[in-house]
């Protein structure tokens, strides 16, 4: 659809061309900013519906990731006895905790979306683009909630910070790319294979244990281990995410670097699949 | 700005046949099937493919109001898909002047939690609208679905007819230079409808483009001067309406009486539909003064439970008459609560001295309420109802309505 800027707006010799679709074009990008306030009504909306008809609303924001801290305090420091980087072990955990939930909330609402959003894909044009990324985009106002509980939870603990916490909005957009690319991937490939529905638990769970969440990140040997384990976006998201928090010694570069270029490429070629499978959606879904 | 608002030029739409309704794959029918062409194995012929639409060009000049009829499968809904951009056509290709709009089901999009006043932002939205435009045109959207008083209640609350009338007039007020307009009339009662229809011709007279696909013959007639027909995908009229509707009315429907379909495949395989005069002959035109019957002959391939097998009548010009299914009496229902695969026949029979003559069209429906529906044909045989000798005959004038049936009246003279 062309239409710029409404009706009244409308240039007189707007033409859209209707003819089979190869290949990638910028049209799409540019599509998908004329449509940015359908991103942000579908944003909206999954943020308004999300707690809806439960008791404790908005409160699943916080205790989500709360839970799943005092859990692994209990488990892998309690029990096991794992080093936490010589932090508390509650504030260590939630700091993991908290922009792996955001992934993980992003990246099973959004392989879902399109399967969920089928009867619009069916109905009406838009960049299709734009349900996944508002799934994954709406868990930004949870992370928000939960944010504001690790700041108390530091407080208690006396973790005073530093000025690297200033780099917090560099790991969000970090885990949003992350969230994203997986996300656009999962998405494009469920409208095809359901499989997806039952595959995407287990490799969140495998992608857990796989971040330093329950664990430091210091524990992999330097060189090539290393090197390997940065292959995963979030490995670098949540060390990242977690060196701002407690601001103590060296921030993981070699780390980040490898985890940002992994990360990007996650998103280049989801987007480019999910470009690919795009216009058979409507027939397939 | 000169030229058509819409040009079509060799569009077409090819689908293979699996991946017809629901044709998802399975990942592992995917991996199987990637191992054995690799392999050099297995099938290497091409799927089956069914050109939905084949070879269709035409303009619309702007302002026109183009109606567009076919039966079912014609090819309607998958031309309007791709003139929306919903799908991509195979081949062929289609210039579009100015935005578009479409209204190919009201209320896409609505969610039930949110506010109608929630719900016209969000919908304006995946229609297209802008933020501002929805502002400017709230009051009037409110306005036209007259639900001011609930407009902060969850759609959810809404009885069906609000959440039409709020679902139509948002999608109503898009006011795009084209609109696209799929069976909207198909649903909401009778005032509703006339609203709708209102509303479309005050657009059209704004002089917007108008492409109106409609099974409503006096809707298209009404709304629309020109109309294309659509058959199996290709485009067989192009005509002024009251030609196409005519033409469209005479080649569409068989007119022995019976209407017999290809042995198939599935749980629901309709074989006849046939129409039986008093004698049980097969007829194409009944007597109104004589009861007929309508019968409807299939396989089950499969035990199917709370299958119910029902009839529509509609008149000749796609006004609904009634709707009809073989278990609405309870002890029926009951004692077919599961239907054993096999060979039926369901038939019904229409009194005498009830229907007014004309032509009447016959649609068949399978489904399990709730559950699936298993097959539809909303046209599948047309017959002609002769008035001879029929209720207040004396009278050398038509009668209106689709009905003439016998009443018992009574005269009493008040005595005073």
């Amino acid at each position: 659809m062309t239409g710029a800027g409404g009706a009244g707006m409308q240039a007189a010799g707007t033409v859209t061309r209707i003819q089979p679709s190869r290949g990638w074009s910028w049209g799409e990008l540019a599509d998908l900013w004329r449509y940015r306030e359908l991103v942000y009504f579908l944003v909206w909306r999954d943020v308004k519906v999300r707690y809806k008809q439960t008791l404790l609303g908005a409160g699943w924001a916080i205790l989500k990731p709360f839970l799943s801290m005092v859990i692994f305090t209990l488990v892998f420091a309690g029990l096991a006895k794992l080093e936490t980087d010589g932090a508390p072990a509650p504030v260590f955990y939630y700091a993991g905790l908290l922009p792996w939930v955001l992934f993980q909330d992003g990246v099973s609402k959004a392989g879902n979306s399109l399967v969920t959003g089928s009867h619009l894909i069916t109905k009406v044009y838009f960049p299709r683009v734009a349900i996944p990324i508002a799934s994954v985009v709406a868990g930004v106002v949870d992370f928000a909630l939960a944010l504001l509980v690790l700041f108390g939870l530091m407080a208690y603990y006396g973790v005073t910070g530093s000025t690297s916490l200033g780099t917090i909005p560099l790991f969000l957009i970090l885990a949003l790319i992350t969230a994203m690319g997986a996300g656009l991937w999962l998405s494009a490939l469920n409208v095809s294979y359901r499989d997806v529905g039952y595959v995407t638990p287990f490799l969140l769970q495998a992608w857990l244990y796989a971040s330093p969440i329950a664990y430091s990140a210091a524990i992999i040997p330097e060189g090539m281990a290393r090197t390997i384990y940065a292959l995963n976006p979030m490995a670098g998201v949540v060390q990242g995410f977690r060196w701002a928090v407690l601001g103590t010694g060296q921030p993981p570069l070699e780390l980040l670097l490898v985890s940002t270029a992994a990360a990007v490429l996650l998103l280049v070629s989801g987007a480019l699949y999910f470009r690919r499978m795009e216009r058979t959606f409507a027939d397939v879904v | 700005m000169s030229g058509p608002a819409i040009r079509v030029e060799d569009l077409g739409k090819l689908y293979r046949i699996g991946s017809m309704p629901t044709g998802y794959r399975t990942l592992r029918d995917s991996i199987v099937g990637g191992v054995r062409r690799l392999a050099g194995r297995g099938d290497r012929s091409a799927p089956e493919t069914i050109w939905a639409l084949r070879h269709v060009s035409f303009d619309v000049e702007p302002g026109k109001v183009l109606g567009i009829v076919g039966r079912n499968g014609a090819g309607k809904s998958t031309l309007l898909k791709i003139l929306s951009r919903v799908t991509d056509p195979t081949e062929g290709w289609a210039q579009i002047a100015g935005r578009v709009g479409s209204l190919l089901e009201v209320g896409t999009g609505f969610h039930p939690e949110l506010t109608g006043r929630e719900n016209i932002y969000l919908n304006g939205a995946i229609l297209g609208m802008r933020r501002r435009e929805i502002d400017a045109r709230f009051g009037e959207i409110v306005g036209f679905a007259e639900v001011e008083r609930f407009i902060d209640t969850p759609v959810k609350r809404y009885s069906s007819g609000m959440y039409l009338r709020l679902a139509f007039s948002v999608a109503a007020h898009l006011e795009p230079e084209i609109l696209l307009v799929d069976e909207v009339l198909a649903v909401g009662d009778a005032e509703f409808q006339r609203k709708c229809l209102g509303k479309m011709s005050e657009v059209a007279r704004q002089g917007r483009t108008i492409l109106f696909v409609s099974h409503n013959m006096s809707a298209i007639l009404r709304l629309t001067e020109e109309t294309i027909v659509l058959d199996q995908g290709r485009l067989v009229l192009r005509a002024p309406t009251a030609e196409a509707v005519d033409f469209y009315l005479a080649s569409g429907m068989q007119q022995s009486g019976e209407r017999t379909w290809a042995e198939g495949v599935g749980p629901f395989r309709p074989l006849a539909l046939r129409i039986l005069n008093r004698r049980g002959q097969v007829v194409p035109q009944v007597a109104a003064v004589e009861p007929c019957v309508i019968e409807f002959e299939y396989d089950l391939g499969q035990d199917l439970s709370g299958l119910r097998v029902g009839l529509y009548l509609s008149t000749g010009r796609g006004e609904p008459v009634f709707t009809s299914f073989d278990t609405d009496d309870p002890q029926i229902y009951d004692r077919f609560r599961v239907r054993r695969a096999g060979r039926y026949r369901s038939r019904c029979t229409l009194p005498a001295n009830w229907l007014n003559e004309g032509r009447f069209v016959v649609g068949v429906n399978a489904s399990s309420f709730g559950i699936q529906s298993y097959f539809t044909d909303e046209h599948a045989l047309a017959f002609t109802v002769d008035g001879t000798g029929a209720p207040g005959s004396q009278w050398a004038e038509p009668r209106r309505g689709p009905l003439r049936p016998a009443l018992e009246w009574e005269i009493a003279q008040a005595v005073r």
